[in-house]
């Protein structure tokens, strides 16, 4: 029977009450008294030389406040990067200056030139209007080849060229990679894009910025999955806040998938500007803002070559990637093409000799960051294509070669040669399942059915390997972070029972509030209506890293229980002295604690009482309260790991593609609540058919964004995908976690690109069209060329 | 993009010339211009208001003639601002020849560019708008400059230059 309560319980969310009557908080619906409102001029060039810059007309008219631009920020910090990478030769990346507001020179459509203030949202963005900017028009670097070839146009005039780092991993792998390539049985090559992509989160960004003279005290509200982070890396690398003085809250966020994570110079620039003119500063971007603003993701173009020998085993793999980084460092892009791409690239599979190359390039567009899946939908994208296409080159059933392949459950933990170690996992059991799910054995029967309704059918298998819980302080410092990734949780129990767990992780859709007391309430065996979920805001939660890389249960959410243990320890202490027992004896269940072997017991919240009203009490053993505080590092990632199939149906009269059935079986190790676990993977699988099939970032060659609204840019809707088939039930525990659990917050958008693909490829070759690839998103005119170009 | 066209014109070279550096020819021709002041050496200043898909806006900016040589050919760069809706570039290479049946044959390539939120929210409609506001400019060119064959005023070709084919020849009455 399924549980009602505690671990493994499938509670509603309880946010949800909020969000879906209009009660939510979110930053947009922050107002201050006397505030004011900032309009941002953006530049309408890719790149160009600031000549000057006439303000004087819009400080003249009426409701205006101040006008801002860089002179202002003379002496102030840039952005910051929160993340160094290595290169080749062991040189640092080069990193260039990202100024709050452009210095010189702009370097992608939306970089900020300057800031009205004014009474009101409009009066703001009126007056931009009279700004008279005079811009010099330069050639801009859109393609990443073109960026890095010899006599481009540089995005940067201080470095040496657009190449930010040319990164090569395992370095000393790469000769006998090489070699191991050229003698090879069979060697499959595969070149391909993984497309640029817009977040587009519901809640587009908002930032305000609060002001008090009289402590001087600075509040900023904003849309970011990480308060702490942004408290840090403004607060001391920027603006020179000390944290004491510098309160970061981050209310209801309506969606982040990453590019939410990072600090943004809007976030600086309310911060900065409520204090030079003593009134709260408040900006919310708009949609079109949005565009040209937020970090962007992913766009790889990357050569894959994977060699076999002739037992059909992977014996190496060599990729060659060029990633773009866009016009500046946002705050993780250096880390996503390398730690979080290249370490994955063994995916599910024995390949002793693995080298990954890749050249991060400065080009005259938005930053590209983290999105959710950051690097591993990349890694997972093209090996899941390449070993599809050795399969179809080999004349191998494509589940049956990544069987053969597959790292065997007895192996684990299984050291990776691109030096991560996976704890546990059992790959077979999750194609096992996705197999007996989608009823394989009968797929023939359905393109039969489709063949006589002029269709074209076909089956796309992808596997993936994740890694989460990110985090090892020790090892991601060693790779290059300028942060620890550990986590932190305060339980503090009131005097009546009821608990408040403040924890520095964020949910923005993820469902911690009803997650996370789950646990809590599970540990102790009360209801979890007692227990309150506190994040986002430094002022109420012990500095923590935030949420991203599905980190939050695993690293968030290890930390809570670190915390309620220490809370139980001395719980069991003061229910000891109350029943006149030895500590050891105090057992705990379902909020009673008892003296093991006899009828004695006390309840929890005449436990929690005691320690807040102390009368009857060990206070020479023991302090008052019962409040506990636990910073969680953990040893290693969570590996998450599932195999997805794809069903697909192609109209060989106009290339359109239907997804008629997606199956996910994934292990995620231990599963606290089975609904919300569903919801990530549907809202994650939803994005990856997303960017398989709709979604593309398209930039011009003078590097106008041409894809900047929902006209051109298509988001998926319920209409094109199918129900899904979603199970967990295969679970292989993370071993170095107390609750075993791996993450699950981007699987969805990792492992579905690849199986559509394949799904599509698998059709047009069993249809009599032997396509080997078609860059995504698969658009019907992209599938039909595709098509004429074979027939 | 880009695009290339001819046009045979009932005038003599010589008309035809004088009205590609004419701020009033230009004026009356560039379809939505409000104002068009200056001179072919100095260069023009230009408003004009026009609305490409969703974005409306009045462009302000400067048209300047170069690489004229007299009677032959010229380029008319145009380069307007749009405030918040960002910006047009347009260049017009203009040659002319003799035509066969007698007249001056006009041949344009023009090229033209936007950048901003006219990019960012109607670049499906761009080439389409750019080869509608060519053709409509040397239309209204055409018609200004060809003979007259009904009596009209120069304040009828003010009006809404999209729409209508009774301006012709008001241009060669101004001169005259």
């Amino acid at each position: 029977m399924p549980k009602d309560q505690g671990i493994g319980a499938s509670s509603k969310r309880r946010e949800d009450v909020r969000f879906l009557t209009g009660t939510g908080n979110y930053t947009d619906d922050i107002n201050l008294v006397n505030q004011t409102y900032a309009h941002f001029l953006r530049s309408d060039v890719a790149h160009g030389v600031i000549n000057g810059i006439d303000a004087s007309a819009a400080e003249a008219m009426d409701g205006v406040v101040r006008v801002f631009t860089a002179k202002d920020f003379e002496g102030v910090g840039g952005v910051p990067c929160g993340w160094q990478v290595t290169d080749r030769h062991g040189q640092p990346m080069q990193e260039p200056k990202h100024p709050v507001l452009a210095e010189g020179k702009v370097r992608h459509v939306g970089d900020p030139i300057a800031v009205v203030i004014a009474e009101t949202p409009e009066l703001a963005r009126d007056a931009a209007e009279a700004i008279d900017v005079d811009i010099t028009e330069l050639p801009a670097v859109v393609d990443m080849k073109a960026a890095v070839a010899e006599g481009a146009p540089k995005v940067h005039d201080d470095l040496t060229s657009n190449l930010c780092y040319d990164w090569g991993f395992v370095e000393e792998n790469r000769e006998a990679v090489d070699q191991a390539i050229k003698n090879a049985a069979h060697v499959t090559t595969l070149e391909l894009v993984n497309n640029r992509l817009v977040a587009n989160p519901m809640e587009p960004r908002v930032a305000v910025g609060d002001y008090n003279r009289a402590n001087d005290e600075h509040t900023l509200y904003t849309t970011s999955q990480n308060p702490h982070v942004i408290r840090l890396l403004m607060g001391a690398f920027v603006l020179g806040i000390p944290e004491h003085k510098l309160r970061v809250v981050a209310p209801d966020v309506g969606g982040g998938f990453g590019t939410k994570i990072f600090h943004y110079a809007e976030e600086a620039f309310v911060t900065f500007a409520a204090k030079a003119i003593n009134r709260p500063v408040k900006w919310t971007a708009s949609r079109s803002e949005a565009f040209i603003s937020d970090a962007h993701g992913r766009d790889h173009v990357t050569k894959i070559e994977l060699a076999l020998d002739a037992d059909h085993k992977f014996v190496a793999l060599r990729t060659d990637t060029y990633a773009n980084m866009g016009a500046y460092l946002s705050t993780f892009a250096p880390s996503v093409p390398t730690w979080l791409h290249g370490t994955l690239m063994a995916g599910n599979y024995i390949t002793p000799l693995v080298y990954v190359n890749v050249k991060a390039v400065f080009t005259n567009t938005v930053p590209v960051d983290a999105y959710r899946g950051a690097g591993r939908p990349e890694a997972t994208f093209q090996l899941e294509r390449v070993v599809d296409k050795a399969a179809r080159e080999l004349g191998m059933d494509p589940a049956e070669l990544r069987r053969l392949n597959f790292i065997k459950p007895e192996q684990f933990p299984y050291d990776t040669p691109v030096a991560v170690t996976y704890d546990t996992g059992n790959y077979h059991a999750t194609l096992d399942k996705a197999l007996e799910l989608t009823d394989y054995a009968s797929f023939d029967t359905r393109a039969a059915e489709s063949k006589a309704r002029g269709k074209l059918r076909g089956f796309g298998i992808a596997h993936y390997i994740e890694a989460c819980g990110i985090a090892p302080s020790n090892l991601v410092g060693q790779l290059g972070a300028r942060a620890g990734l550990y986590e932190s949780a305060t339980v503090r129990v009131n005097a009546t029972g009821s608990i408040a767990v403040m924890t520095g992780s964020h949910s923005h859709g993820q469902g911690h509030e009803t997650t996370f007391a789950q646990v809590v309430a599970d540990m102790i065996g009360i209801d979890e209506s007692q227990v309150d979920i506190v994040h986002g805001d430094t002022a109420r939660t012990p500095m923590g890293m935030g949420t991203y890389g599905s980190r939050s249960i695993a690293v968030g959410g290890s930390a809570m229980v670190r915390a309620a243990e220490k809370v139980l320890n001395k719980a069991k202490k003061i229910a000891a002295h109350l029943m006149e027992a030895a500590d050891a004896d105090i057992e705990l269940k379902d909020g009673q604690f008892s003296v093991a072997g006899t009828d004695k017991s006390v309840a929890w919240g005449d436990v929690c009482l005691a320690a807040y009203v102390p009368h009857n009490y060990p206070l020479e053993e023991i302090e008052p309260g019962l409040e506990e505080t636990a910073f969680y590092d953990p040893a290693n990632f969570t590996y998450p790991s599932g195999a997805y199939f794809c069903e697909v149906e192609v109209d060989p009269g106009t290339g359109k593609v239907e997804v008629v059935g997606f199956t996910a079986a994934d292990d995620f190790g231990n599963v606290i609540n089975p609904m919300i676990v569903e919801g990530q993977v549907h809202g994650g699988v939803a994005q990856g058919i997303g960017q398989a099939m709709l979604e593309n970032c398209v930039y011009d060659d003078n590097g106008q964004l041409l894809s900047g609204s929902y006209m051109d840019y298509a988001m998926p809707r319920a209409s094109d995908l199918p129900m899904f088939e979603v199970d967990h039930s295969c679970q292989t525990p993370c071993t170095h976690n107390p609750l075993g659990v791996k993450g699950c917050g981007e699987a969805g958008a990792i492992g579905s690109p690849p199986a559509l693909v394949n799904a599509v490829i698998d059709a047009l070759h069993r249809g009599g069209y032997p396509v080997e690839h078609i860059d995504m998103p698969l658009s019907p005119s992209r599938v039909w060329n595709a098509m004429q170009s074979v027939k | 993009m880009q695009l290339t066209d001819t046009r045979d014109i009932n005038a003599d070279r010589e008309t035809v010339w004088a009205g590609l550096l004419s701020a009033e020819v230009l004026g009356a021709c560039v379809p939505g211009c409000k104002e068009m002041n200056g001179s072919a050496s100095e260069g023009f200043e230009a408003t004009v208001v026009q609305k490409v898909g969703p974005v409306k806006a009045t462009f302000k900016g400067a048209v300047s003639l170069s690489d004229i040589v007299e009677g032959q050919s010229l380029t008319l760069a145009g380069e307007g601002k749009g405030g918040a809706a960002g910006f047009a570039k347009g260049e017009a290479r203009v040659s002319l020849e003799d035509a066969p049946d007698g007249g001056t044959r006009l041949i344009y390539d023009v090229e033209a560019k936007v950048g901003g939120k006219l990019a960012q929210l109607g670049s499906r409609i761009i080439d389409g708008f750019a080869k509608k506001m060519a053709d409509q400019f040397f239309e209204n060119f055409q018609q200004a400059v060809e003979e007259p064959e009904e009596d009209t005023s120069a304040a009828e070709a003010e009006a809404d230059v999209g729409e209508g084919t009774s301006k012709k020849g008001w241009f060669k009455k101004m001169l005259g």
